[in-house]
């Protein structure tokens, strides 16, 4: 990619409203899987009987939140793609079609 | 060449079967040659249409978003992931479901911060994105060094997981057991290239993803079809009691718990044969379902081992069965990774156990190619080609380059598998994690997002990060005490993580910084070029159809 081409992509206004909508939507998602995640490990490595509190008979609730988290794991790759695919990708490729004369 | 290699290998395979006179399952024989079957003639189709280093290395581009997600699933769930989390389970309860939380939550991230990058970005091979504005040469002999570090460890802990697996399902000596997985994968690879391997691992995936799901449903229906019925008969039955409810041992202390919660979450960003598979779809939509679809059933497949291995609690140690599936010693036989396999006999017979004996089989094969053709890519691309080479080969000298490599890499996996067949290998897998998370991630992702990143910076900080993976896991207690016989560890945790990655960050970071030379002035100022094309994927190279 020649240099004039970067210029004019990145003076595009849907150019710089793609990357700061993509990266804060992305950056939110992470910091949030981060916390979920290290929420659970930490609160395991500092105290076990959180997890061990009774919730039946025998059952603890240890098993029951890590499936729930197994399952919001699953989901949070759903709500990035559905937003990504559609949203961003119109964003892409109306960038695209703005410099398609160059391309 | 192919059918004769084929029929000498069946040939031998069927004589060992013969020479055997112990109790050998027919069923699982017959399943193991219809897998066999099956997926040589998918590698002939597939070596029918790699034509070109693109084919070899990616299929061409042309794989689906769906199929991509199945592959990785087919990739990723090694038999550390069936065998070793319901083996763990079986063991200490719920502490094999920590791991499997930690396996799959680096797959979000990947997608959050790296699966359109990538894709807009590389070509071949994640060198392709951190070497795009650095320096080619000392960048891909660091990706190729840290990725063949990877490999080296995971692909040991599959050779010699393969090796027992059979040993105990088919009866047949380890030796040829190693010989059989190294002789299908050099197969596949050769001929079939990225094509033949990712239809091996999306049957396996979905062999995989059957077989278990069949296996939950025979558990539960046991039980009325309530996991809490199924507990509580597990917690009466096991020795631990209710503990196997509870977070044990696994996780004690806070350091200790961050740091193998980071390895495992950033070593799956940083595992060469993963990185790889977003190169094989045609563009960043196709990448980011590949992930959608690849998180769903790499997730669903954690959830259910949650149940079998709580069943095989249940199950095994059931009066009527302890006699037949553990030895005077009270050992599981053929060891606790073999509770999975063991709990498919009870719940479905011989036949279903003969079923599930061909897919772990299949498991175990399918990563080993994945692993096989990563590393010819790290050798015959980035060494070979680009750093010796300096880009200047023809796309069919390439081509068999590769093809060599296979070979020499299979070869090699067998003597490694050989070798280490008395060595505790567990702590392998956790090492090639620890080194992927420490080296190829922070190189990987500052290449993407860090505009002041230079060459040197990326170079020595990788390094450092390698270097101190490496050391702190031989100087703590799993290499210095339990291999090297020593008396105290000199480093106190088993995981390096925490350590590893922060050293390798600040390494990257200083090292770029104080870099006053051209070169650095050139990385940096390529930055704005590669930052549009990761954003919108102009320029980036596209499938190839043929």
């Amino acid at each position: 990619m020649d240099q004039k081409l970067v210029e004019r992509i990145k003076n595009n206004p849907k150019y710089q409203e793609l990357v700061s909508k993509r990266t804060s939507f992305a950056v939110k998602l992470a910091i949030f899987m981060f916390i979920v995640y290290f929420g659970f490990v930490l609160t395991i490595a500092f105290d076990k009987e959180i997890f061990a509190t009774k919730i039946g008979d025998v059952m603890t609730a240890a098993w029951p939140i890590a499936v729930t988290l197994l399952c919001i794991i699953i989901v949070m790759p759903i709500i990035y793609a559905v937003r990504a695919n559609g949203e961003f990708e119109d964003l892409t490729n109306a960038i695209k079609d703005d410099v398609k004369d160059a391309l | 060449m192919m059918l004769k290699v084929l029929s000498l290998l069946g040939l031998s395979t069927l004589a060992l079967f013969a020479s055997d006179d112990r109790d050998i399952n027919m069923y699982a024989i017959v399943m193991f040659f219809l897998f066999i079957g099956l997926t040589m003639l998918l590698t002939k189709w597939a070596a029918g249409k790699t034509k070109s280093a693109s084919d070899f290395y990616t299929a061409g581009g042309g794989i689906t978003g769906f199929q991509n997600g199945l592959a990785i699933a087919g990739d990723y769930l090694s038999a550390a992931s069936f065998l070793g989390i319901s083996g763990m389970i079986f063991l200490h309860g719920f502490d094999g479901m920590v791991y499997a939380v930690g396996w799959l939550v680096g797959w979000p991230l990947i997608l959050f911060l790296m699966a359109e990058k990538l894709r807009n970005l590389g070509k071949f091979n994640f060198a392709d994105i951190t070497s795009y504005r650095l320096e080619q040469r000392r960048i891909r002999i660091l990706a190729a060094l840290a990725s063949l570090s990877v490999i080296t460890f995971y692909l040991i802990a599959q050779m010699v997981g393969a090796g027992k697996l059979i040993e105990v399902l088919f009866h047949i000596p380890y030796g040829w057991s190693v010989a059989i997985v190294g002789a299908l994968m050099i197969i596949y690879v050769t001929f079939g290239g990225m094509l033949a391997t990712t239809w091996v691992q999306i049957v396996k995936a979905v062999l995989l993803l059957l077989g278990t799901t069949l296996m939950t449903i025979l558990v539960l229906n046991a039980y009325d079809f309530s996991f809490v019925k199924l507990a509580e008969e597990a917690v009466t039955l096991h020795s631990k009691g209710e503990a196997i409810l509870r977070p044990g041992p696994f996780v004690s202390d806070p350091i200790a718990a961050i740091s193998l919660g980071l390895a495992l979450m950033l070593g799956t960003a940083g595992l060469p044969h993963i990185l790889m598979r977003f190169f094989t779809v045609g563009n960043a939509k196709e990448a980011r379902k590949s992930v959608v679809y690849a998180t769903g059933f790499i997730g669903y497949f954690y959830i259910i081992v949650g149940v079998i291995g709580l069943g095989a609690v249940a199950f095994l140690y059931n009066p009527e069965n302890v006699g037949v599936y553990f030895d005077e010693a009270g050992k599981l036989i053929g060891g606790n990774n073999m509770a999975a396999v063991h709990l498919s006999e009870i719940v479905g017979g011989p036949i279903f156990l003969g079923f599930l004996a061909a897919v772990s089989f299949a498991t175990i094969v399918a990563v080993v190619a994945g692993l096989t053709l990563a590393a010819s890519n790290a050798i015959a691309h980035d060494l070979y080609a680009i750093v010796i080479r300096k880009g200047d080969i023809t796309d069919a000298e390439e081509m068999k380059i590769s093809r060599r490599t296979v070979l020499v890499i299979g070869l090699v996996a067998i003597l490694l598998g050989y070798i280490f067949e008395n060595q505790n290998v567990a702590f392998m897998v956790g090492l090639a994690f620890a080194i992927a998370a420490s080296t190829n991630f922070p190189v990987l992702i500052l290449s993407i997002y860090w505009s002041k990143l230079t060459t040197r910076g990326a170079f020595l900080g990788g390094l450092v990060g390698l270097v101190t993976a490496l050391t702190l896991v031989t100087l703590s207690k799993t290499v210095w005490v339990d291999i090297f016989g020593f008396e105290k560890e000199i480093f106190p945790w088993v995981h390096p993580g925490l350590f590893s990655i922060t050293a390798a960050f600040i390494a990257i970071w200083f090292f770029s910084i104080t870099d006053k030379t051209a070169r650095a002035e050139e990385d940096k100022s390529g930055f704005e070029a590669q930052k549009t094309r990761a954003e919108t994927g102009i320029g980036a190279d596209g499938a190839v159809s043929h």
